[in-house]
């Protein structure tokens, strides 16, 4: 089994005529992944994908027409608030929003309404998430990953491939990749995807990759000792030379003076009996250490 | 983005809150034609402050009374041009000292965690919030506006009475709700009142009244929002800022300096911390942090590495992309394309997976410069810090 995204998913690709929308809908199909339908407001009518993809006005139409169950939102960040919204009126239960640098007093608003719908909200300023052989969403490579017993949940984009790859160089697959994103209000939190991992019979180990800024680990590492204590953890967190007061990139990765940085969420981690990488190619040796086998 | 104190209090003043007249002064003649307006409108004395976006300027001496034009003049000439944690003083405010009955501290700030907007208040002012929150939490009183709701007419009140502002109750819920509109308004992250106080003022008559007002603003507003705030990044200051920042900053790139001689080029932002860490581990001292973003075209590696190397301390430089929607190929060129036209040659090691890798090892290759490249984080962390310490010092 996995987590998220499947071979029942029905995907929707909102922004689907942009240029990123357009790239990664072709290579999400490519890597199997079931694309019914796109969104371009006033383009409906049209196709994408070579004639393979139908494009509608609207999500309710796409809907209505496909059956999808599930977007991908690669909308520039004026307009995808609005997209994320629009998805969840219409009664799509998962959302995963690409787009970058979306003002977070928005996102506030969003997250709300999204909550009070019952509706799941991936990002956003993520990579989406890849369930390996099965499908991918979002912008993750599909070649770097191989299908196994072990969930990853991350808050960065090229470091999870990274040690993705790692991980699939060293025999260990993956059952679910998800990346929450680097923002600092995000629809999903690590715990949300836990507890996802924690019903899935099928993940056996998981993998945590965080960075500096914010108190997601430590929440994360305290809900896994409660909740999780049993199962195979390990982790890397970025940033343990980052100068505090400093945006890294990332809009939620900063140390602030009230916490954030690596050093308190190693320790919680540690606390938590998470082993904590010092770089992304000893992950899949503590794996193993902590008894995950090859798949 | 952190906002100078007076473009925090023309904010909070549009926001309908009580903020003391100012004025903002660049010589000393200034200070002294406004401190003459002040004293004739009936002040006894006047405050001068430094306007730097560090923090410790009260320590630093920048942060003075006058109680004459003429000593003015010479305590803004002090302020002015003093170095405040290496940021040159360029502007000085202006404004009638108040006479203080108690101060009072009230912010409202992004709570990730609980994806809120999340109110401090505490009726001890004055103080940094940070250390209070260790010695006496119980000092501070919290709670959190809908996001959809803002903050309600109650909630407000919960705070005036909980800051002892019993007497004052209209203004001070006036205070809190015009806090949270100027959060709003301007896609503030942080809205801090710090002195937050309750003033003396005595009239011409002698009538003594006290009154509700905003003595010391910070104000942090949203990067992301920015595009849609032309007028706040008006108010970006410039002069303060890293030349090499406001260079990151048009190319797109997310850039940070820091203090080693290993410059870095990653793309992505986690990658590039874990990038920098490894190189620390291996006994290395990264000079950067350096997030080239996604697609990464030429123009843009380019771009990037002219940055670093204008860095004269820096001696190797690390290049670690993870393609997905970079593409190898392109950044390789890139690459080539800004080491020939560089006048320093730093010595570089170039770690490219993913997608066109092989070409990007080919380019490299035949590119004759001294570029080595490596397969894997590891050996190129190594490889890099192993030059970076070999390297003769820059001439």
């Amino acid at each position: 089994m996995s987590i998220l995204v499947d071979e029942n998913t029905r995907l929707l690709v909102q922004g689907i005529t942009g240029r990123e929308g357009a790239f990664h809908a072709a290579q999400m199909q490519a890597y199997g992944t079931n694309v019914v339908a796109g969104v371009t407001p006033g383009k409906g009518g049209q196709t994408a994908l070579e004639g393979t993809v139908p494009v509608f006005d609207t999500v309710r139409d796409a809907v209505a027409a496909t059956g999808a169950n599930t977007t991908v939102i690669y909308v520039p960040p004026a307009g995808a608030p609005d997209a994320i919204l629009e998805a969840v009126g219409a009664g799509i239960a998962t959302v995963f929003c690409i787009t970058e640098h979306i003002p977070v007093h928005d996102m506030l608003k969003v997250v709300a309404v999204v909550e009070g719908a019952g509706a799941r909200l991936i990002g956003p300023n993520c990579p989406g998430a890849t369930s390996p052989g099965k499908a991918k969403v979002g912008i993750i490579p599909g070649s770097i990953h191989r299908p196994g017993r072990v969930g990853l949940v991350s808050r960065s984009g090229t470091l999870t491939y990274e040690v993705v790859q790692a991980m699939t160089d060293a025999g260990i697959g993956q059952s679910t990749c998800v990346g929450i994103g680097g923002d600092p209000v995000a629809g999903s939190t690590f715990i949300d995807i836990l507890t996802l991992f924690s019903n899935d019979p099928d993940t056996e180990g998981i993998v945590l990759i965080g960075e500096i800024g914010g108190g997601a680990e430590e929440a994360a590492a305290a809900w896994r000792l409660e909740h999780l204590p049993e199962v195979p953890m390990v982790s890397f967190i970025a940033g343990r030379t980052a100068p505090p007061g400093r945006r890294m990139g990332h809009a939620g990765a900063i140390i602030s003076a009230s916490g954030g940085t690596a050093g308190s969420k190693i320790a919680a981690l540690d606390a938590a009996n998470i082993r904590v990488a010092e770089t992304p190619a000893q992950i899949p040796e503590l794996l193993k250490q902590a008894g995950v086998r090859p798949s | 983005m952190k906002l100078q104190e007076y473009h925090a209090k023309s904010l909070l003043a549009a926001g309908g809150l009580p903020v003391p007249p100012w004025s903002v002064a660049s010589t000393p003649e200034e200070a002294r034609t406004q401190t003459q307006g002040y004293l004739d409108a009936g002040a006894d004395r006047v405050v001068i402050k430094a306007q730097v976006l560090v923090g410790g300027r009260g320590k630093a001496g920048g942060v003075k009374l006058a109680s004459s034009a003429d000593e003015a003049v010479t305590v803004a000439g002090q302020i002015l041009g003093m170095q405040i944690k290496d940021i040159t003083v360029r502007r000085v405010l202006v404004g009638p000292a108040a006479d203080i009955v108690r101060e009072l501290y009230l912010a409202a700030v992004l709570d990730r965690a609980a994806r809120r907007v999340l109110f401090m208040g505490s009726a001890q002012g004055g103080v940094e919030i940070e250390q209070l929150a260790v010695s006496d939490p119980g000092a501070i009183r919290t709670l959190h506006a809908h996001p959809h709701l803002g903050l309600l007419d109650y909630q407000a009140r919960l705070l005036a009475f909980d800051l002892g502002l019993n007497e004052h109750l209209k203004a001070a819920v006036g205070v809190a709700k015009g806090l949270y509109k100027v959060m709003l308004d301007n896609d503030a992250d942080l809205v801090e009142i710090n002195p937050l106080a309750i003033v003396r003022e005595r009239a011409s008559d002698g009538a003594v009244t006290e009154s509700l007002q905003c003595l010391d603003a910070k104000i942090t507003i949203d990067d992301s929002a920015l595009p849609r705030h032309p007028e706040l990044e008006a108010m970006r200051d410039v002069d303060e800022e890293d030349p090499v920042d406001v260079e990151a900053r048009r190319q797109g790139l997310s850039f940070i300096r820091l203090d080693g001689n290993i410059g870095c080029m990653v793309n992505g932002a986690g990658l590039a911390m874990a990038t920098m860490d490894l190189v620390k581990r291996a006994g290395g001292e990264p000079a950067n942090f350096l997030d080239i973003g996604g697609g990464a075209r030429a123009d843009k590696v380019a771009a990037a590495l002219r940055l670093i190397v204008s860095d004269p301390s820096v001696r190797a430089v690390l290049v670690n992309i993870f393609g997905g929607i970079a593409r190898g190929d392109e950044v390789a060129h890139g690459l080539i394309e800004a080491y020939s036209q560089q006048e320093r040659h730093v010595p570089m090691v170039v770690r490219i997976v993913g997608t066109n890798a092989d070409l990007a090892a080919e380019i490299l290759r035949e590119s004759g410069g001294d570029i080595e490249t490596a397969a894997s984080l590891d050996e190129a962390v190594e490889k890099t810090v192993r030059i970076a310490k070999g390297a003769p010092a820059p001439a």
